[in-house]
């Protein structure tokens, strides 16, 4: 789903949801979640100028969980290091978008290319 | 743009957060809230959060400067009806909320704001 405007912040979350309660999990876990999608997807639309959703529901095992992946063709992260601290913050937010939806889920990853893009990948398993 | 309505009881102004919340409407809010605090002298801001499905650090935020202009207004904010779910979340998220006054449910947080009420006229 396309990500370039505020509304579609609360339309990610709405999806995410969604998703979440497919998957069939637990409040707390939903919860979890779909505040970490909040965050990255303001990010995306904030900081990265726009860009797409993906999700992907996955199995390993007799596991099963959620993956969205959050990209944009923005100006990227010069210093991921940094911009993974806690409190530390380009704009006018808290600083806690990224280092905090690093907590909320169990997977994370982070490619990005400055003058490219930025891509953040997040899975929570059930 | 839609509002969030505030309502008046009294000496203190009560809102409740019964959509999910874009970033300009929790904007729009907390400018609203400082301007009818200051046109209504109200003494108390009660926010109820119970039908609010995440709290992000944006709406987090937001919350934490309403209850600091209002405290520089001369009035006291208490944040009401935080699901369990919420407050676990925003814990791992790493927002604390400091200087936010928070109770159980409505009924605490009128309390609190008429407790606060007294305790000035006295």
């Amino acid at each position: 789903m396309p990500l370039q405007a505020e509304r579609d912040i609360v339309m990610c979350r709405q999806m995410v949801r969604k998703l979440t309660q497919q998957v069939k999990f637990s409040l707390v876990d939903q919860t979890k979640m779909i505040t970490a999608a909040s965050e990255l997807s303001r990010n995306t639309v904030v900081y990265g100028g726009g860009g797409e959703m993906r999700w992907e529901l996955v199995q390993q095992g007799i596991k099963t969980g959620l993956r969205l992946a959050f990209e944009d063709k923005g100006p990227g992260i010069p210093d991921v290091e940094l911009a993974l601290t806690d409190g530390w913050t380009s704009g006018s937010g808290m600083g806690v978008g990224l280092s905090g939806s690093r907590r909320l889920v169990n997977d994370f990853e982070l490619r990005t290319v400055v003058g490219e893009g930025t891509c953040v990948t997040v899975t929570r398993w059930k | 743009m839609e509002r969030i309505p505030i309502l008046r009881m009294g000496r203190v102004l009560l809102v409740t957060i019964q959509v999910d919340l874009q970033d300009q409407v929790a904007l729009a809010l907390q400018d609203d809230l400082s301007s009818q605090i200051e046109k209504t002298g109200a003494n108390g801001v009660l926010i109820d959060i119970s039908a609010l499905e995440i709290v992000d650090s944006f709406v987090g935020r937001m919350l934490a400067s309403i209850s600091g202009i209002a405290n520089v207004l001369d009035a006291t904010t208490v944040v009401v009806g935080m699901q369990p779910a919420v407050a676990i979340t925003l814990v791992e998220l790493g927002l604390s909320l400091d200087g936010v006054r928070t109770a159980l449910n409505v009924e605490r947080g009128m309390a609190m704001l008429a407790a606060d009420d007294r305790s000035q006229i006295d």
